[in-house]
């Protein structure tokens, strides 16, 4: 009991730990291949090997994410004294009642169990990619379906701004945007553009005058999450009113529930102002978030506006045209979903291009906390004793790259199979 | 090799091709579906062979059967395809390589696509002779040069040093024929070469494919799903039915003496010279073509036949029966002998035509002009395209008016104009005494807008795809304001199905799960939701068969006459607009050039554009002798019309005006002639006096 | 088609203008300013201090006037400060204001002083450029025709079992972050303690503990310490161009004009290299220029991570060290090739396709 592991020993430790992922992926496919063939395009992904083989990856992330907590060995903060640097399998120096025998995977520089942070850093990254990438597909569609319908002027405009966000660098933009310094310099809006100076002496001033509106300011990430996540609200209010407004009784219904609950999560996602405080998000999280729906969203409004331009020459677009139904009624319920198929694919992808993104983000160390598990940064923590201690960066990046690899192949399967048709 | 494969002692008086009990089929992952039965033809030297058939009835893969060229999922199950006494279906890859393009060779639908578009015409017909007979490149392009002038491209030298996109589609096609022309092959295979292309356009295309079968003997495989077409290029034909060759012969036998119920019922639904919409009108095939994983027992056509016996056409599968004393004449029916081929069609009730009423859409000198920059990359001078040119015309209430034309004539712009979706550029429209030539759709009002509606061309476009069949016309009645609850317009889109015939059911299905006839249908119940008073119909039925094509038309007028809505049918189709239009408008180049009844329109005096659009649609009738009058040239461009009159260019009758060179500088005044017909041309009363039919109808 | 550049190069130095600004503005905000006053004065200083150290060295005004002064087309600042030493944008301290020129911004060649090199910025950033284009050339060597020809090869029988293999590993390299297959490739090949260096050391196949180098130096190039880099940052691109290059090769042999082509009796290599190639390049060409800004991060991880000392690692130190200047200066360079490249790219899409061209 108080021998180190094999290989083989921790192999199959591994898979009796994520026994609850095991149990809740089977139940998954064994429901989803049963009903099949009522299930529609997410059905037809059972047909191909290949995108069966990438939705059970994803899943089996999804779940680990979710089951977590059951998952872990030990806490993934904890340090434990004897275990620095620890190989594969070694047992826990100075064991505890209660607490498990060995380190599955070894500790790293700081001691602590590098098979817990890596089910842990599986949570924080699936709890902002997908999300994140909502995002910026709320954004893209909402900027792209108009460009590539009306065209002219907007589309220029339109295009001019999203080639310039994707003419930047990435890493640059992450750097400037995500420093400290920038997070949490409240930029005032009026003297910014004068001098330094007048917003130093703006700073210093009493907080009776700061308060005044010469001095009113807000944090850069603060003002691109007001101006970003204002795009879901605008998309459901407008996707619902174009459908309803035949009935204006239902329509203020459902628009005007979409704007309750949109401008209350709103008012707490991007200002941190939510009066009953249900609706937050960490600075530091809220930072990572934006910059990340800020880098994607051109590319999501490039693809969407070239999908629109294709279909918008259909003759059920001219006949809702004959009709005299409005733009935005043409736009988002005769178009939208039949561009439905390329977009849930490049969902997938971008799902997991946000993850190398995130990835990034942590490897730089930028925008999250010092010890937090995310596969990024204990692939940075790692890499500092990778020539002799490889298996504390290595395991997070095995964790990413099969996370990645899993939605490229879901990606790829979804592709083939709606095609297929 | 080649010179050796080609004298392979094969004896000149042998078919050059047999195909022999052929079937394929495709194996996808489900199951195997059957594309082609037990299919049997014989090819002479020098003879073509019309394949014909409505879509999805195999004549395609057939083709492709003999270039093997199948694809990954087809295999030939079953039969031989012998070319000159080999058998094609055991040939290996390298023996085919050199068949292929040098003894038989094959011209396909699209042009464009069928050609490089990264390549010189030059370099893509001179491989042929370098691969096939180890030509050089020099003598490779000489003779490239002299078969572009063969089938008469003007400009030879600069067409050979072009890329395809800088041909019109004519003479993408040309080139694709002088590419299969450049082996000298024995067998020629034409997969519906002409069906991309204007009617006008297209007779030149056929001129040359006879010329060329005259000329070296070339046998040919001409698919087709135009009767008319194939009676005009071929000596044999072989009507093809889900999969199955249902009747063969020499092509004035199988037309006037046919001797299968699918190829009559497929002549009674085609409107040829002398079928009236309300006299006689066409008689649609019940029922629908049957998927090919779906295929009844026994007889295919079984289902929709008139003369269908239960127990026995649906036994066993049918074989081939020869009719004696024809030539080589068989038919696919057991009761060929007992059916009494020469009855008249069963009585169809003879519809009243409704009356004319009063005008309910005017249009006064309407102009469209569009602004277009020249030049791919933006910038450079603005260009004025000239859509529509003084349009003027009136249509009442219940009446057909046809709207006839090619590419570029402006049609669909003048339907956009109309419908709200582009405003006149000069001009007005006064539909019900309002003036809607500068509202745009937006700023029309519901009633104005629900009683002007479109049908459109293309039936795979016209149903949004991700809604229920139920919901579009819903929408369509909630967007004109009609009925109170979401109950009353529940009844009444189940209303609008019962109208177009088509079951209830159908509400809850989703447009992939309808075939292209029922999917132009519930368009039709769509534009007719708000009470529609005027319909456009933009060529409602040239994207559907034949067979379906009767069914859709008789439904379109039926409602009209119930209605008694205004149809204006836009239509390059002239044997449909003759079967039902009242009065036609014959457009070229944005000009209405010539506008009648449609008796003056389709008798003498013509336009000459009209002389020429009638002589080239091709007739399925062995009694219709048509005067060939094949224009040279293609459809100038809309952007860049010739001075003067914008026919000039390719008007046989130029030379007869006087003075001389009038054409070239001045635009036509419209004649009125006698019964208010209107021609925009320079000619002379006398002219016009002596003008003669374009289609006789023999004497029997 | 002269237009046509003309209003690209318009559109790109219009673009190069709002992204240096913005740039400009995020890196010279007040807080960006105060730590440098606290990192070039002193650490101690008051507020007031710091707010005076702020205005005597330039930095004082609006955004735009300094933004205009960093370009070259708003005249340098000058004052005295309370010293009485004449300080200015073009001159160093205390020489004649009167002698030197009135602009110096990145336009005439003036690209300010790094606080982290102790030196001026462009002559640094030139040597770290050059280091970072050996880079880039050999990645490029390796890249782009492994990518092409694993694209055309596995696209020229779609479905195949060449197809299958080659599409799998494209789609493994491109879930490959550079921090991840750098990491996993130097516990392969670099560690002393794991994966195959230790293994052939011990069966003496080579010298030292390890068979690669896990770090590289612009001035010390072998195969041995680059080849790692080099691979790291091409793995990803190969996969993503590849599997360009496999969509476009599969569309074109599916084309009409193919088995036209092969129905005219062209064998299968003559379809392949006449017919479909030239068609099938066009889409992966776009690609590979637009590949540059992702190329330009992967230079970055994989240059902290090898710790070669080039552009890459330029920016990271700029960025992190609040070195104003330099960091403008990376911004510029990293601009200007994105926009370089996609100028050619542009240029090059219409070139390669005759139908664009001749239109």
């Amino acid at each position: 009991m108080d021998d180190n592991l094999s290989y083989l020993a921790i192999l199959g430790r591994i898979i009796a730990q994520f026994l609850p992922v095991w149990i809740a992926l089977i139940a998954t496919f064994a429901v989803s291949i049963t009903y099949k063939r009522r299930l529609g395009l997410y059905g037809k992904l059972f047909d191909s090997p290949v995108g069966m083989i990438g939705f059970a990856i994803v899943m089996f992330w999804v779940f680990t994410a979710l089951m977590a907590d059951q998952i872990i060995t030990f806490d993934p903060y904890a340090q434990f004294s004897g275990m620095k640097n620890k190989p594969l399998g070694t047992v826990l120096a100075k064991a505890a009642d209660g607490d498990y025998s060995h380190f599955l995977l070894g500790g790293d520089h700081l001691a602590r169990d590098v098979f817990s942070r890596m089910v842990m850093g599986a949570r924080s990254v699936l709890s902002i990619a997908p999300a994140a990438t909502m995002f910026a597909f709320m954004v893209g569609i909402t900027l792209g379906v108009p460009a590539g319908y009306i065209g002219g002027r907007l589309d220029t405009g339109l295009s001019f701004l999203a080639n310039l966000v994707l003419a930047f660098p990435v890493i640059l933009l992450f750097y400037l945007l995500v420093t400290p310094e920038i997070v949490n310099h409240k930029m005032m809006f009026f003297s910014a553009f004068l001098s330094p100076e007048a917003e130093l002496a703006c700073k210093a001033k009493d907080s009776v005058t700061a308060g005044t509106l010469a001095c009113f300011g807000l944090s850069i990430p603060t003002m691109m999450a007001a101006t970003l996540f204002i795009f879901p609200i605008i998309f459901l209010s407008v996707l619902l009113n174009a459908r309803f407004f035949t009935n204006p009784m239902r329509r203020n219904l459902y628009v005007g529930g979409v704007l309750v609950i949109g401008l209350w999560a709103y008012s707490g996602l991007a200002f941190n102002a939510d009066p009953l405080g249900v609706w937050s998000m960490e600075p530091n999280l809220l930072n990572v978030f934006v910059s990340v729906v800020f880098v994607n969203a051109p590319t999501v409004f490039r693809i969407v506006r070239g999908i629109v331009m294709d279909l918008k020459s259909r003759d059920y677009v001219a006949a809702g045209q004959t009709r005299g139904e409005g733009s935005w009624y043409i736009m988002l319920w005769e178009i939208l979903p039949n561009a439905r198929g390329p977009l849930i694919v490049d969902f997938c992808l971008r799902i997991g291009y946000t993850t190398i993104l995130l990835g990034t983000l942590g490897f730089f160390g930028l925008g999250v906390a010092p010890d937090s598990p995310d596969w990024g940064s204990t692939i940075d923590d790692g890499r500092k004793t990778l020539n002799m201690f490889p298996h504390a960066a290595v395991v997070p990046a095995l964790a990413l790259m099969s996370l990645v690899l899993g939605l490229n192949l879901l990606a790829d399967g979804l592709r083939e199979e709606s095609l297929r048709d | 090799m080649t010179d050796t494969a080609k004298d392979s002692g094969w004896d000149p008086s042998q078919p050059i091709l047999e195909i022999d009990h052929l079937s394929i089929s495709f194996f996808t992952r489900l199951r195997e579906i059957p594309a082609v039965m037990d299919f049997s033809c014989k090819v002479m030297a020098g003879e073509a062979m019309g394949l014909v058939g409505e879509s999805g009835c195999g004549k395609s893969t057939v083709a492709l059967a003999v270039m093997r060229e199948l694809g990954k999922t087809g295999k030939i199950v079953a039969g031989t395809i012998k070319f000159k006494g080999r058998d094609l279906t055991h040939m290996g890859q390298d023996e085919l390589q050199t068949i292929r393009g040098s003894e038989i060779a094959m011209i396909y639908q699209e042009p464009m696509a069928s050609l490089n578009p990264a390549m010189k015409i030059g370099a893509q017909l001179a491989e042929v002779p370098m691969i096939h007979s180890g030509m050089s490149k020099d003598d490779a392009w000489k003779l490239a040069r002299q078969i572009v002038a063969y089938v008469r491209l003007p400009d030879p030298d600069r067409i050979i040093n072009a890329y395809p996109h800088q041909l019109s589609g004519g003479q993408q096609q040309r080139i694709v024929i002088a590419m299969a022309l450049m082996a000298k092959p024995a067998l020629l295979i034409l997969d519906e070469p002409t069906t991309a292309l204007d009617v006008t356009v297209e007779a030149g295309i056929v001129d040359l494919v006879k010329d060329l079968g005259e000329k070296y003997g070339t046998s040919m495989l001409f698919i087709s799903h135009n009767l008319g077409l194939v009676m005009d290029v071929c000596n044999r034909i072989c009507v093809m039915y889900s999969g199955e060759a249902v009747e063969t012969g020499n092509v004035v036998q199988v037309f006037d003496k046919m001797r299968h119920p699918y190829t009559q019922a497929l002549f009674r639904s085609i409107p040829l010279p002398g079928a009236d919409k309300n006299a006689r009108p066409l008689i649609s095939i019940p029922g629908n073509f049957p998927l090919p994983h779906e295929r009844p027992s026994g007889c295919n056509f079984g289902p929709r036949c008139d003369y269908f016996q239960k127990g026995r056409c649906d036994a066993a599968d049918i074989p081939m029966d020869t009719v004696p004393v024809d030539d080589r004449h068989a038919t696919r029916c057991l009761r060929w002998q007992e059916i009494d081929w020469d009855a008249p069609p069963a009585k169809r009730e003879v519809k009243v035509k409704a009356p004319v009423g009063r005008v309910v859409l005017k249009m006064e000198d309407l102009k469209k002009y569009y602004a277009i920059s020249s030049g791919a990359f933006g910038g450079g001078a603005k260009k004025v395209v000239k859509a529509n040119e003084t349009l003027s015309f009136e249509a009442r209430e219940g009446e057909t008016l046809a709207i006839v034309g090619e590419s570029g004539c402006g049609k669909s712009t003048f339907a956009k104009v109309l419908m709200g979706l582009e405003t006149a550029t000069s001009g007005s429209i006064m539909l019900f005494d309002e003036n809607v030539q500068s509202t745009p759709i937006q700023k029309r009002n519901v009633d104005t807008v629900s009683s002007v509606q479109m049908v459109f061309q293309n039936p795979f476009d016209t149903l949004n795809p991700s809604m229920t069949v139920g919901r579009q016309i819903i929408r369509a009645l909630e967007i004109f304001k009609h009925g109170k609850s979401d109950a009353d317009r529940q009844a009444r889109m189940l209303e609008l199905l019962d109208l177009v015939k088509l079951p209830r059911a159908f509400a809850d299905r989703m447009p992939r799960q309808l075939s292209g006839g029922q999917k132009q249908r519930v368009g039709i119940a769509r534009a007719f939701a708000g009470g529609a008073k005027v319909v456009v119909a933009d060529e409602p039925v040239s994207a559907l068969d034949v067979s379906v094509q009767a069914a859709v038309t008789d439904l379109l007028m039926d409602i009209q006459r119930e209605n008694r809505t205004t149809l204006l049918f836009i239509s390059h189709d002239l044997s449909i607009v003759r079967y039902l239009s009242d009065r036609v408008m014959v457009m070229y180049l944005g000009h209405v050039v010539e506008m009648g009844t449609t008796d003056q329109v389709f008798s003498p005096p013509y336009h000459p554009y009209t002389e020429a659009l009638l002589s080239a649609v091709p007739i399925a009738d062995t009694k219709v002798i048509r005067k060939r009058i094949v224009l040279d040239g293609d459809i100038p461009s809309a952007v860049n019309p010739p001075p003067g009159c914008p026919f000039q260019t390719r008007c046989r009758w130029k030379s007869q005006v006087t003075p001389a060179g009038l054409c070239d500088r001045e635009m036509p005044p419209v004649q009125v002639l006698e019964g208010g017909h209107q021609i925009k041309c320079h000619l002379s009363a006398e002219v016009f006096a002596s003008m003669e039919p374009v289609i006789k109808i023999a004497a029997e | 088609m002269l237009k046509f550049i003309a209003r690209r190069l318009g559109i790109m130095i219009l673009t190069a203008f709002v992204l240096t600004f913005v740039v400009f503005f995020l890196t010279n905000l007040p807080p960006n300013l105060e730590k440098l006053a606290r990192s070039e004065g002193s650490v101690r200083m008051t507020d007031e201090a710091v707010a005076q150290w702020i205005i005597d060295n330039g930095h004082g005004g609006s955004v735009l006037g300094r933004y205009g002064q960093w370009l070259g087309v708003a005249p340098g600042w000058q004052n005295v400060d309370e010293k009485g030493v004449a300080r200015g944008r073009c001159f160093a301290a205390g020489t004649d204001p009167t002698v030197a020129p009135t602009h110096c911004g990145v336009l005439q060649g003036n690209w300010g002083y790094s606080t982290f090199f102790r030196g001026p910025v462009l002559q640094n950033l030139g040597e770290k450029l050059a280091a970072t284009g050996i880079l880039m050339l050999w990645v490029m060597i390796v890249m782009v025709p492994s990518a092409l020809i694993i694209g055309v090869v596995a696209g020229m029988r779609e479905g195949s079992r060449t197809d299958r293999v080659l599409s799998t590993f494209s789609i493994a390299t491109t879930a490959t972050p550079e921090y991840v297959s750098g990491v996993i490739l130097v516990a392969l090949l670099a560690s002393p303690v794991t994966g195959l260096s230790p293994i052939l050391a011990k069966w003496g196949w080579i010298d030292g503990k390890i068979l690669f180098q896990g770090a590289a130096t612009a001035g010390n190039i072998t195969f041995w310490s680059f080849a790692l880099p080099v691979l790291t940052i091409a793995l990803y691109g190969i996969g993503y161009i590849a599997r360009m290059t496999r969509a476009s090769m599969t569309e074109v042999m599916t084309a009409q004009y193919i088995r036209t082509a092969r129905l005219k009796g062209v064998g299968f290599r003559e379809v392949v290299m006449r017919h479909a190639l030239r068609n099938a390049l066009i889409a992966p060409f776009t690609v590979i220029m637009l590949q540059f800004p992702w190329l330009l991060n992967g230079v970055v991880i994989v240059e902290t991570l090898f710790n070669y000392k080039g552009f890459g690692w330029t920016l990271v130190q700029a960025a992190g060290n609040n070195d104003i200047n330099l960091l403008l200066g990376c911004s510029v360079v990293a601009v200007f090739v994105v926009l370089v490249t996609q100028l050619i790219s542009d240029i090059g899409y219409v070139f390669l396709n005759p139908r664009i061209r001749l239109s």
